[in-house]
């Protein structure tokens, strides 16, 4: 009887942990930088991420390796010499959907707060984002912008023209409901 | 019954933190299990004279600037050998991601030269792993110069010869890359009866990284069955890559005059150690024609 109650527990915990979550393989980042030599612009594809509902947590995986870059040579180089892919393949956020269970149905704005991870480089982040939730999808969509010498990535003195130092950081998540 | 519901709330507890903590966990296990290919082995297409399994990607025309000085131990009458020069130029272009061609003009005996060469393989890591690259290339030469005795002009195709590589590269680590190339060349006209008209050779390069924009290479070339007629020697070399925006910059030390294969493997008549050292210098610039990867990015409302 002890037994049959632990067991039943047990699975009644991983069945609900198992709807509370929200997944995409295929979310989008992009960033963005204007200098007054050239505009440079990657997109990303592959992000990964996932909220956690019951607790409105998100977390975001980007492998660096896949922004795609207009011109090869900046991939090469975005990838070797600035963020360093080989010794930090991800950059990661991890953050707080602020009044995430207050939402209803609408597009509503909302605060992320959270942690995000580049080049090894942990730095707060707090930003606005839209999102709408419904009971098969949640979309969240924003934009920020990243000072990139607070994640210790150096520009060059010879480039200083062809790189922002702030680049705007976009993202465009569709989540679905995840099951393992 | 108190100590079941005691374990109960324990497991709610933990699957609760459990469920905050594995999130990135869960992501983990949802990355895709694609291949990841290894880039940047070499900084560019050379490691010093030779090639390296790096090709330039679709769209990219570089044009290569290399020269060699005379030798060092000439002393200070010829500016250490920087009176003397030999200069190769070419343009290089990235037909596909892995396709490579390239025309080039040597002053040393007037040679045109053309290559190709392909990535067959490329290392990777991930699902269904790959521990090397491989490159094939191949080249022609021709010696343009006019220095035959009289009566004996050389025909076009006796001014040829012909150079074929297999590159074996593995970057072990981000700073640390090997290169293995055997190298079979073939000559159509030689000077001498005694001169072998096929010529193996095994060439090994690597390159160390001290920054991310500088590295030091190294590069030797041993020749199994050399040139009777001259006194040949294997080729060496070393030097530093640095990089800065769309150049590389490549500073060498090398006993070989020349830039092309056929020439620098089995031509080579300095002895490195005896000083007959050449400074030389490869300069690149890239352009880019077209676009690279065409983004299917979404558009942000």
């Amino acid at each position: 009887m002890k037994l049959h109650i632990l067991l039943f527990s047990f699975l009644f915990t991983i069945v609900v942990s198992g709807q509370e979550r929200f997944l995409t393989k295929q979310g989008y980042t992009s960033f963005f930088s204007s200098a007054p030599v050239e505009d440079i612009k990657a997109d990303n594809n592959q992000v990964l991420s996932i909220i956690d509902t019951s607790t409105g947590t998100i977390a975001i995986a980007i492998l660096m390796k896949s922004f795609m870059f207009e011109k090869s040579l900046m991939q090469e180089h975005f990838n070797e010499n600035y963020v360093e892919s080989d010794k930090y393949p991800k950059a990661k956020f991890k953050g707080q959907i602020l009044n995430f269970n207050s939402l209803d149905q609408n597009e509503q704005e909302v605060t992320i707060d959270g942690n995000i991870t580049i080049h090894g480089v942990t730095q707060k982040l707090e930003t606005l984002a839209k999102i709408t939730r419904t009971t098969d999808h949640i979309s969240v969509q924003g934009s920020f912008p990243l000072k990139i010498a607070d994640f210790n990535i150096k520009i060059p003195s010879v480039v200083v023209n062809n790189i922002a130092e702030i680049v705007e950081v976009s993202f465009a998540l569709d989540h679905k409901p995840y099951k393992k | 019954m108190k100590n079941l519901f005691i374990i109960i709330t324990l497991l709610g507890i933990q699957t609760q933190i459990l469920a905050q903590d594995d999130l990135f966990e869960i992501l983990d296990n949802e990355a895709s299990q694609d291949k990841n290919y290894v880039t940047s082995t070499f900084k560019g297409t050379r490691i010093l004279n030779g090639h390296s399994i790096e090709n330039r990607n679709k769209g990219i025309l570089e044009f290569v600037i290399s020269h060699r000085f005379g030798r060092v131990n000439l002393g200070p009458d010829e500016l250490y050998g920087l009176d003397q020069s030999n200069i190769r130029f070419a343009f290089e272009y990235g037909l596909s991601d892995d396709i490579m061609i390239g025309l080039g003009r040597s002053s040393f005996e007037k040679t045109y030269d053309g290559f190709v060469k392909y990535r067959a393989l490329k290392q990777s890591s991930g699902a269904k792993s790959l521990p090397i690259s491989v490159s094939l290339f191949a080249s022609a030469a021709y010696r343009s110069i006019n220095d035959f005795e009289p009566g004996r002009e050389p025909s076009d195709s006796d001014r040829l010869s012909y150079t074929t590589q297999v590159l074996l590269a593995r970057k072990f680590s981000p700073g640390f890359s090997l290169q293995i190339t055997p190298s079979y060349i073939h000559r159509n006209s030689v000077e001498l009866l005694k001169d072998p008209h096929d010529i193996f050779a095994i060439g090994m390069g690597g390159r160390v990284k001290l920054t991310k924009r500088i590295s030091i290479n190294g590069e030797y070339h041993y020749t199994i069955n050399p040139l009777e007629s001259i006194d040949a020697k294997n080729s060496l070399a070393f030097g530093i890559d640095i990089e800065t925006g769309g150049h590389v910059f490549q500073i060498i030390l090398s006993n070989s005059i020349t830039m092309i294969e056929k020439s620098f493997i089995t031509e080579s008549t300095d002895n490195f150690f005896e000083g007959d050292v050449h400074l030389g210098f490869n300069i690149s610039r890239a352009f880019q024609f077209g676009k690279h990867k065409k983004s299917k990015a979404r558009k942000i409302k």
